[in-house]
């Protein structure tokens, strides 16, 4: 005892030695050696995973390509008050700018053109191939008598500005009117808002349907023997380490009109015909609830495994009915694990591109498949990356106020 | 049965037996509780007693045998109907409700009026004079005050019967000592009848009217506290409480209430005989080293042994001294540090005695039974 008292003061005296001696760097250095170990991994999510992506998005919005084609014409129109026809220097511009563009950033911005009004990109090129032999507002028009058409100049005058509200308003199924007021798209292009909530709805009813099937399931695996557990634990990973495209085209092969599940119901006389299992809502709720089962599972099995059966045992012994029991003690407890699980469903859900894709119908699909669909078919990038902002967007909000509501709940339960 | 013999039998274990799979943790158990008694199960982990509270509880099934409360038999009964408190090692305070809606739990499951139930969670927390902690979460208590939570909401429906199982096993030594007299004193306040298990022996001493020692499902032995550790019933209650010194022979001589045993080297000791089998038949005695006396006063006790001191330690209020008796080392004697006291030195040779009422001759424990 009276050595080591003796020694404290000691160390005392030599820790403050060191702290005021060293104390800047060694304050510094802590960090910069942390963050260091961090780095890599940063970078790596900087450059191929943030930027990316904010990159993608910003073609939702972010449309240079007549800007950067036609860069005189462009200040020319934005100058232009929209009456009539712009002045001649608009035409010179005009003329000096396809004179001097490249092929290929003519093609771009007569595809950006053609959102505008169809034809366009024919007028543009046709032009461009002349430009080299012409002059002036006169020249132009023998062109093309388009370009003496107000509606062409006006829809150059919104092609070229860099920002474009265009592709965000047709993903909400808005669009811009040519007198510049914003109104409903035409029915028939006016998709996007069904498909926004289809692709929700799907997720909440997938959400839900998880909840259900793996609170229970959950629930036994929490309270099996260790040995049970692990095998059980096994089991419900086993499908989350499968390859999804196995796992989906199994169920094409279940569920199919000749599948096993029909042929088996027929067999047994329980139907008369096939039931459409695929190919349909049906299906896809089936696979994607499938899907999702273990992501679901196990957050609520980890929340559920750290309650101690006692909570339970003194519900019971203080005289709590069944019922009572678990929605007054255990379901407030297994919360953090409810609103996890539901969360993780949730998003993951509401951005599923494959399942739907080999399981639904054409009226199955959900917003990925049309992000897809731009960025692939008709290569309408601005588009897909409008309707992109549009999901992220919705989902942020939604889960945004879940979040609200769940974290404070989760905070009174931990206490 | 008149209301009397009803006290003296308020809970009932009659041939209860417990197995899980092929183990049998309790061995045909029959234990009578009286109204208003603080019984405690006391023994070593695994040795059935924690099996029995939980069985009482309703929280376990019984394998054979029946338990009844107050004469009817509640072997059938659910948890929830038995209108029985517990309190539990962990408190089991449920973390998302206030301390007064922890407490408030079992009177609003008895769709008691909220008026009411107002006035009894007041009540019960002045009694454990926690009343400015009513809103507080149990997150926020100590563990000495959450402890108290679960008191009160254990009692506050007024059960007669409570079970405590190692309540005060969480907690630091000094706030264990304290919580033992608050639990002593509302339980005498409220009359009721506490059924308490724990593996600690001071605890169960302090607090019980009676002790029930476990050891392998079995009761070893049912008495007040101060005869289990005055007259254990044999080797294993000696051993398991407090302190004992054991010395092995075999019985030379027996005539009812007196026996002589004699050890390996010979030397022969009276003892009083209290779990032994006929002349010849192999025996444990067990001094407590309260009882052992040194130097003069040896002179006149019915054992007397010349001891080498081995080492000499000092505790403040009594001073302990470890010696070789009879070849056997670590024979221990605690000397009280009172005024006068000869305490004698490493190494040196001491006169060691005891009287024949203090040395209780008992069985051999055999090593399968021994943790």
């Amino acid at each position: 005892m009276l050595s080591t008292s003796r020694a404290k003061p000691c160390a005392i005296e030599r820790a403050e030695e060191v702290v005021s001696g060293l104390a800047l760097p060694q304050a510094l250095r802590a960090p910069i050696s942390r963050y260091g170990l961090l780095l890599p991994c940063l970078l790596f999510m900087l450059g191929l995973f943030v930027w990316p992506i904010l990159s993608l998005l910003t073609g939702g919005v972010h449309s240079p390509e007549v800007s950067q084609a036609l860069p005189q014409t462009s200040r020319a129109v934005l100058a232009w008050n929209g009456q009539g026809l712009p002045d001649d220097a608009a035409f010179e511009a005009l003329i000096a700018d396809l004179r001097a563009a490249d092929r290929r950033a003519v093609a771009e911005a007569g595809r950006r053109l053609n959102y505008e009004i169809a034809g366009y990109r024919a007028l543009i090129l046709k032009t461009a191939a002349r430009a080299a032999s012409t002059q002036g507002k006169a020249g132009l028009i023998a062109i093309d008598p388009k370009w003496s058409e107000n509606s062409y100049w006006l829809g150059l005058r919104r092609a070229a500005s860099p920002i474009t509200p265009r592709y965000l308003l047709a993903a909400l199924d808005l669009e811009v009117r040519p007198d510049g007021s914003i109104g409903a798209a035409p029915q028939e292009s006016a998709i996007f808002l069904g498909v926004l909530g289809r692709t929700l709805w799907i997720s909440l009813v997938v959400t839900v349907s998880c909840l259900l099937l793996a609170f229970p399931v959950a629930y036994h695996i929490a309270s099996s023997s260790p040995r049970w557990r692990n095998l059980l634990l096994l089991l419900v990973l086993l499908p989350f380490w499968t390859s999804l495209l196995v796992r989906t085209s199994a169920w094409v092969v279940l569920l199919q009109d000749n599948g096993m599940i029909n042929t088996a119901l027929l067999r047994a006389g329980l139907i008369e015909t096939p039931l459409r299992l695929i190919f349909n809502r049906t299906g896809v709720y089936i696979s994607f609830i499938h899907v999702m089962l273990p992501l679901m599972v196990l957050p609520l099995y980890s929340v559920m495994s750290s309650i101690s059966k006692e909570y339970l045992r003194a519900a019971f012994s203080l005289g709590a009915s069944g019922p009572r029991a678990f929605f007054k003690v255990y379901l407030p407890l297994v919360w953090p694990g409810i609103w996890s699980g539901t969360l993780l469903t949730f998003v993951v859900c509401s951005g599923y591109y494959v399942t739907p894709l080999l399981v639904g119908g054409n009226t199955d699909q959900m917003m990925s498949y049309f992000i897809a669909f731009y960025t692939k078919q008709t290569v309408n990038w601005g588009l897909a990356a409008a309707l992109a902002i549009v999901l992220s967007f919705a989902i942020l909000l939604v889960t945004g106020l879940y979040a609200l509501v769940g974290r404070r709940q989760t905070i009174v339960v931990k206490g | 049965m008149t209301s009397s013999t009803m006290d003296e039998h308020f809970v009932r274990f009659v041939g209860v037996q417990k197995s899980f799979g092929a183990v049998k943790v309790v061995h045909d158990l029959n234990l009578d509780i009286k109204r208003g008694e603080f019984i405690t199960l006391l023994g070593p982990s695994g040795s059935g007693k924690t099996t029995c509270l939980l069985m009482l509880a309703g929280f376990e099934t019984l394998s054979q045998g029946d338990i009844l409360v107050d004469g009817h038999s509640v072997g059938y009964v659910p948890a929830q109907k038995r209108n029985i408190g517990m309190v539990f090692q962990s408190y089991a305070l449920f973390p998302h409700m206030t301390v007064a809606e922890n407490i408030a739990f079992p009177l609003t499951c008895r769709k008691m009026r909220s008026a009411e139930i107002e006035a009894q969670v007041k009540r019960a927390l002045g009694m454990i004079k926690l009343e400015n902690f009513a809103s507080r979460l149990p997150g926020q208590l100590s563990g000495g005050q959450q402890q108290r939570v679960a008191l009160a909401r254990a009692l506050v429906f007024q059960p007669s019967l409570v079970l405590m199982d190692e309540p005060l096993g969480a907690l630091d030594k000094q706030l264990r000592e304290e919580m033992q007299y608050e639990i002593m004193s509302i339980q005498q306040q409220l009359g009721v009848t506490v059924v308490y298990v724990t593996h600690d022996q001071s605890e169960a001493l302090t607090m019980s009217d009676r002790i029930a020692v476990f050891n392998a499902g079995v009761i070893q032995q049912l008495a007040p506290p101060r005869e289990i550790y005055e007259a254990p019933a044999n080797a294993f209650v000696a051993r398991f409480i407090g302190e004992n010194n054991r010395l092995v022979g075999k019985v030379s001589e027996r005539n009812g209430s007196s026996c002589a045993v004699t050890l390996a080297d010979g030397a022969r000791l009276r003892a009083r005989p209290v779990n032994i089998g006929g002349v010849g038949a192999p025996s444990t005695l067990s001094v407590r080293p309260e009882r052992v006396v040194l130097g003069a006063a040896a002179a006149t006790r019915a054992n007397r042994f010349e001891a080498l001191v081995q080492n000499v330690v000092f505790h403040g209020d009594h001073v302990r001294v470890a010696m070789q008796v009879a070849g056997q080392d670590g024979f221990v004697a605690k000397l009280s540090n009172v005024v006068g006291v000869e305490v004698p030195v490493a190494g040196s040779s001491v006169a060691v005695g005891w009287d024949e009422d203090d040395c209780h001759a008992l069985d051999v424990e055999s090593q399968a039974l021994r943790h």
